[in-house]
């Protein structure tokens, strides 16, 4: 032993410590990654040894190459062993390691539980801290689940250091596990008064947080901050109670009031930090404008930090007091010229709030002028988006003047480079059809748009731009009515350059095309020009096929149909019959706007339920949803293949009856014009309100490429115009309504709603479903992780909600032997622990009880086995060692941990010790018993001895010498209330079958009265699992195993699993030491070895239950195993069967 | 707080600490965007950024960049205190830190920020109070290092 420490150490001194390796890395610039990856098979040589400072050691190196970028999952295990080490130098870098590297989806986080336990209750407060710090950065819902209560003891620890840690930890541990909110503010709340300013602080901290949701379970908390408030001289925890207060007074606005004065004062004597903080607080106008004022000192301070945020709380300010900000705008627009990007962005921001119908021009024209200024594309861009935002905020409100907008649209498309084409897009589209005024002037422009193709789609690969030749095509097919020179959108549209243009703009490009040439012809018809009209389909043919060609199935397929139809209408041209009311007839009725939450709107009729089979389902698991799926896809395909035209004239109408009948009985379908009344019924300002005429006082087309600019002046002179009117009309005292656009007829003269939109526009709200659902869901964010910490303080504790003590499950076994009426008590208290932990635990889980109650009836029996031979024994302190099987220690402790802590249960239950088995990995038949003794007695305990009846298979490993009847004495004593592990070898021969063990343990009880000898029969049961090392594999190296062929294979299928397949898989490998190859969704591969070189592989599948109602929600699980030994796979799968069916 | 990095000039990670658990790629993915916008900022601009749904603040200390990623509540000027006080934690330390003290003493820098941060809140705001406890985690380091070479040197004589 001594030697091997030396050993050890000597090896030590020609490791590389870190300081080594850092600077060998520095050495090694150029070939790096070799280095490291030499550096890495070291570590990994390092690992393997026992000495744990040397693993200490190359954790601590990992650690490092973790940073670097290197995956170290792999050491997560050494990484635990090094985090259990007794000594602290030792623990510290493992819990350094562990914070760094684990997160929630790292296996073995779950075997830390009880370590971490250990660390918690250390006498030494900076191993209880270690455990703190690390447990914050890798907190999972079951070890916050299970640790809630150790942290909350800790909460009243005797050292202030540990409380402050405890408290802050409770706030993650809040976040994971909800319930232990409850039962754990009350203490939480006593230590806003704590003696230490720390754990104040701490305290404050985690209530402000939790603030964030359902704030008014804070409020009674509310004079107890004040007063904190108004004493404290600590600027971070003011800060936090300010912000605690920012929540708690729209609550109650009594409280804004009685924050005034503390505040002004915090303004005024620490106004960096605090104002903008305050500024949430909605309280009186005064304050504001104080508020304000500030602001705009910081905003005009030379310190960019300060200028940033002064913005920043402007527009918190804007929100609810817009007025108040308005003055400011000259300010703001002088932040636009910032060198900063960030100050810039702050103020498009603000600038976004600030508009109005007045000044919308304005503020655009000068965001326009920046957009030509801007260097940098990504800036470019957010005013690009931020110009946009801007003016279609709440519908349009502000717009007054769409052919300006329009313009501004069209503006923007010369910009170079612009990722956001498919914006320009949209809102392209989305003034068209909803503006129906527009139409002829939109129409003009997106003509001259599809005119001047050339010049934005030159580079069409290089940027976005092009997006709008989508919307120009579809404006100009769709309106065409409003087109003027349509000959020549024709013939632009079908330039060869088109088909560089992507692939689904080149098919709206072909499918508009007929629309186009469809009023064309009805125009050329009408007029008698057959010739022309003859021309014209004449040019259709001879280009359509340069799309026909095309790469794109989309556009080939609309080409290649609509050649057909034109050959067709020219075969009937040719016959002199008119054609053009047929063709026109295809693209008849008008497309409304959708809004976007419609298809989530429409309500589950009556009587549908969407979850129920159509067809008997399938007995193959793969097709779950896919179901439901194809109903909307077979509709989509239907819609689609209606759209193109048919060549068949009485095919045509027959269809498009049908078309008229589907659609009319659709409700996602978009409605042709005629009755529409009905549907706009409940939606105000659609069809009701009357169209009026354009006011012709701006030109509807502009020569060359708009300018918005003469808008504005053009709009000025209006407006100026208008006032003149309304002022004259003032003197005549007229005050008569002026139209329906004046909402109200208000005195101020300038104020917003004197000024009149240019054009009177009914802007059509968007189509909803009839009787959409209301829409106050839309809202919540199903993924805010903040959501859980909604929960009513208020209540009073339930029974059900106190904090999951961890105890042992078999405690409550242990019974005094002396009589039979403790055993006929705790028989009765037991039913109501059991229904206790029924409720606090989720209904799913009910089952497992049901198991665990069946074990602890069979332990039942054995005890009372024990007792008859125990029965001759000094009854006052006899001792019982009561022992778990693998799978039984798997249901005690959800985490699979193995230590324990009993119940403090009356009557003389001395020790409960419990072991685990572990495969040796130098010994190809050996396994080490690790068993864990605690003296729950008063007196002494020593000379303890540990026997076993050794079977032909498995036997003890005694000393040389020693005959197979003489114990093994335990190397150490034990002191009351104290626990300790002792190590036993055991040697196996064959290790295909679990076996079982008699023991005993003997032992000398001493205490003032004097010693008695005693001893303890136990089982020791050697599942096959606990023949198995988790071994990782990689997938190819685990194909290659499969394809050998000389596994034998075997497979079982559990039903009724209800825990989610991630946590089953951890339980997997948990308890039988098998580590995950691959997972692909709810299938996974995992592989683990035998300490004989069996190699185990196995494919779990989860299979959710179809054929029964009753097990809806409820999955199986099926588990294919392959092993090289037949009768271990056996073994291992009955073993795995009976942990997954506890699930 | 959600997390912290520090790099260097020619961005080069040096410490990381992350209060949310994520895993090893997004971190990788989160630390290379955030090092390269923040390593293109100009001296002169504000401290502040916005990134994804969260508020970046670093700050630049000689060649190291210190830089936080915050929630959309949370207030910017205490980050940059934190920061400012983590520094001046690791100045008093290391005796007027640089770059070289943070990457051969890893470690110490994790250890400090540990006993200053914890779960992304201020611990303790007392710079002696913070010292003070690594210091006397450190002395426990150290007798458990002198015990454990003490008893080595023993055996080698005996």
């Amino acid at each position: 032993m001594a030697l091997k420490m030396v050993k050890g150490s000597i090896d030590r001194m020609f490791d590389k410590n870190l300081q080594d390796l850092v600077r060998g890395i520095r050495n090694h610039k150029e070939d790096e990654a070799k280095y490291i990856s030499q550096c890495i098979d070291e570590i990994k040589q390092e690992l393997k040894q026992d000495n744990i400072a040397v693993k200490a050691n190359a954790v601590c190196k990992l650690t490092y190459l973790q940073m670097l970028g290197y995956d170290i999952s792999w050491a997560a295990f050494n990484i635990i062993e090094v985090m259990s080490a007794s000594k602290f130098t030792f623990k510290r870098i493992g819990y350094l390691a562990a914070s760094q590297c684990f997160h929630e989806g790292t296996d073995v986080i779950m075997l830390t539980t009880n370590q971490i336990r250990k660390d918690l209750s250390s006498p030494n407060q900076y191993d209880t801290g270690v455990a703190l710090t690390g447990l914050s950065c890798f907190v999972t819902p079951d070890l916050a689940r299970d640790l809630a209560n150790d942290i909350m003891t800790l909460m009243s620890h005797t050292k202030p250091y540990i409380r402050k840690k405890a408290v802050l930890i409770m706030y993650k541990v809040f976040l994971k596990y909800p319930e232990s909110l409850r039962p754990a503010f009350p203490r939480l709340k006593e230590k806003l008064e704590d003696p230490d300013p720390g754990v104040q602080s701490a305290a404050v901290n985690v209530i402000c947080e939790l603030a964030r949701r359902n704030p008014k379970n804070y409020l009674s908390l509310a004079p107890l901050f004040f007063k904190l408030m108004t004493s404290s001289t600590n600027n971070w925890v003011l800060i936090k109670i300010i912000k605690l207060f920012g929540a708690l007074t729209p609550l109650e606005p009594r409280l804004g009031k009685k924050l005034i004065e503390p505040l002004t004062n915090l303004i005024h004597s620490t106004i960096l930090r605090t104002t903008f903080q305050a500024s949430v607080i909605s309280v009186t106008w005064s304050f504001f404008q104080l508020c304000v004022q500030k602001l705009r000192i910081l905003i005009e301070d030379s310190d960019q930090n300060l200028k940033y945020l002064g913005l920043l709380a402007m527009s918190k300010i804007l929100k609810t007091h817009p007025k108040s900000v308005q003055s400011h705008k000259d300010l703001i627009l002088q932040c636009l010229d910032d060198k900063d990007e960030s100050i810039r962005l702050r103020a498009l921001d603000l600038l976004y709030g600030m508009v109005s119908k007045k000044n919308l021009m304005e503020i655009v024209k000068k965001l326009m002028i920046h957009v030509d200024k801007a260097e940098g594309t990504t800036y470019r861009d957010e005013l690009l988006t931020k110009i946009i935002d801007i003016c279609s905020q709440s519908n349009y409100q502000y717009i007054t003047n769409f052919e300006w907008y329009i313009s501004i649209l069209v503006e923007l498309t010369r910009l170079e480079g612009t990722r956001h084409g498919h914006l320009i897009a949209a809102q392209m589209l989305d003034v068209a059809i909803r503006v129906k005024a527009i139409r002829r002037f939109a129409v003009s422009q997106m003509a001259m748009l599809l005119d001047n193709a050339h010049l934005i789609a030159s580079n069409a690969q290089r940027n976005g731009i092009c997006e709008v030749l989508y919307a120009a095509a579809w404006i100009c097919g769709e309106f065409s009515e409003h087109l003027e020179e349509a000959n020549q959108t024709l013939e632009a549209m079908l330039r060869p350059k088109v088909t560089t243009l992507p692939g689904h703009i080149q098919a709206v490009y072909v499918q508009n095309m007929v629309k186009l040439y469809a009023s064309i012809l009805q125009q050329k018809e009408q007029s008698g020009e057959k010739e022309a009209a003859q021309e014209i389909t004449q040019l259709m043919i001879e280009r359509l096929p340069q799309f026909v060609q095309s790469a794109d199935l989309e556009v080939q397929e609309r080409a290649s149909c609509i050649l057909q139809l034109i050959k067709y209408i020219q075969k009937l041209q040719i016959k002199e019959v008119p054609v053009a009311e047929e063709v026109i007839a295809l693209f008849a009725g008008e497309l409304n706007p959708v809004a976007p939450k419609a298809q989530k709107k429409v309500p589950v009729p009556e009587g549908l339920d969407l979850d129920a089979w159509i067809n008997e389902p399938p007995s193959d698991s793969e097709s779950e949803d896919e179901k439901p799926k194809t109903i909307f896809h077979d509709e989509e395909q239907r819609h689609s293949r209606q759209k193109q035209p048919e060549i068949d004239e009485e095919e045509l109408a027959r269809r498009r009856e049908a078309r008229k009948q589907e659609q009319a009985n659709n409700p996602f379908y978009i409605k042709s014009s005629p009755s529409p009344q009905k549907r706009y019924q409940d939606t105000p300002g659609v069809e009701h309100i009357p169209v009026v005429q354009i006011d012709l006082s701006v030109p509807l087309k502009v020569p060359g490429m708009p300018m918005s600019d003469q808008y504005v002046k053009l709009e000025e002179e209006r407006r100026h115009k208008q006032k003149l009117e309304k002022d004259k009309k003032k003197k005549k005292q007229k005050k008569e309504k002026r139209g329906k656009h004046h909402r109200h007829n208000s005195l101020h003269t300038e104020s917003e709603e004197d000024i009149a939109p240019a054009h009177h526009v009914d802007i059509i709200t968007e189509e909803m479903p009839e009787n959409a659902l209301p829409s106050d869901e839309d809202d919540k964010d199903p993924n805010d992780p903040y959501k859980a910490l909604d929960i009513d303080l208020d209540k009073p504790l339930a029974d059900s909600e106190k904090l999951p003590v961890q105890r042992h499950r078999n405690a409550e076994n242990l019974k005094s032997p002396d009589s039979e009426a403790p055993l006929a008590e705790k028989k009765s208290k037991k039913p109501k622990k059991k229904e206790k932990k029924h409720k606090e635990k989720e209904r799913e889980k009910g089952k497992k009880k049901e198991k665990e109650k069946k074990k602890s009836s069979k332990h039942k029996k054995k005890k009372h086995k024990k007792e008859k031979e125990e029965k001759s024994k000094d009854k006052k302190k006899s001792k019982k060692k009561h022992h778990h099987s693998e799978e039984e220690a798997a249901e005690s402790v959800q985490n699979g941990t193995l230590d324990d802590e009993p119940l403090p249960v009356s009557g003389s239950a001395l020790a409960t010790p419990t072991y685990d088995i572990q495969g040796n990995l130098q010994n190809d038949s050996q396994v080490t018993v690790s068993v864990i003794l605690e003296n729950k007695s008063t007196s002494f305990l020593k000379s303890m001895e540990l026997n076993v009846l050794d079977s032909l298979n498995t036997k003890m490993l005694r000393p040389e010498g020693a005959s197979v009847h003489d114990g093994i004495p335990v190397p150490f004593q034990l002191p009351p209330g104290i626990s300790n592990e002792a190590q036993f070898v055991f040697t196996l021969q064959s290790i295909v079958m679990a076996q079982k063990l008699k023991g005993t343990l003997s032992f000398i009880v001493k205490n003032d009265e004097g010693s008695t000898h005693e001893k303890l029969d136990f089982k020791l049961h050697f599942s096959c699992a606990s023949y198995l090392i988790t071994t990782p594999c990689y997938s190819d190296a685990f194909a290659k195993l499969l394809e050998s062929g000389d596994l034998h294979m075997s497979s079982i299928k559990v039903d009724g699993i209800s825990i989610s397949f991630q946590h089953l898989l951890a339980k997997i490998c948990f308890h039988h030491h098998f580590s995950v190859v691959e997972r692909v969704d709810s299938c996974a591969s995992m592989y683990s070895r035998s300490i004989q070189g069996h190699h185990v592989c196995l494919l779990v599948k989860k299979v959710r239950a179809l054929s029964e109602r009753s097990s809806w929600g409820q999955n199986s699980v099926s588990v294919d195993g392959k092993c090289s030994d037949a009768t271990l796979l056996g073994n291992l799968l009955a073993e795995m069967k009976e942990t997954l069916s506890s699930c | 707080m959600q997390f912290m990095l520090l790099f260097s000039r020619q961005g080069k990670l040096r410490l990381q600490k992350w209060y949310v658990p994520l895993s090893d790629k997004e971190k990788k993915k989160i630390t290379r965007e955030l090092v390269q916008t923040v390593l293109a900022r100009k001296p002169k601009m504000c401290s502040f950024l916005e990134w994804r749904d969260l508020k970046i603040v670093y700050k630049r200390y000689a060649s190291l960049y210190f830089c936080c990623a915050i929630e959309d509540q949370d207030n910017e000027l205490i980050t940059l205190e934190i920061i400012h006080r983590y520094v001046e934690l690791l100045d008093k330390y290391f005796g007027s830190v640089c770059e070289l003290d943070i990457i051969f003493n890893f470690e110490k820098a994790y250890f400090i920020l540990d006993e200053f941060l914890l779960g992304g809140e201020v611990q303790e705001t007392s710079k002696k109070n913070v010292l003070k406890a690594i210091e006397q985690a450190d002395l426990l380091q150290e007798v458990s290092k002198l015990h454990f070479s003490g008893q080595c040197i023993s055996m080698l004589y005996c």
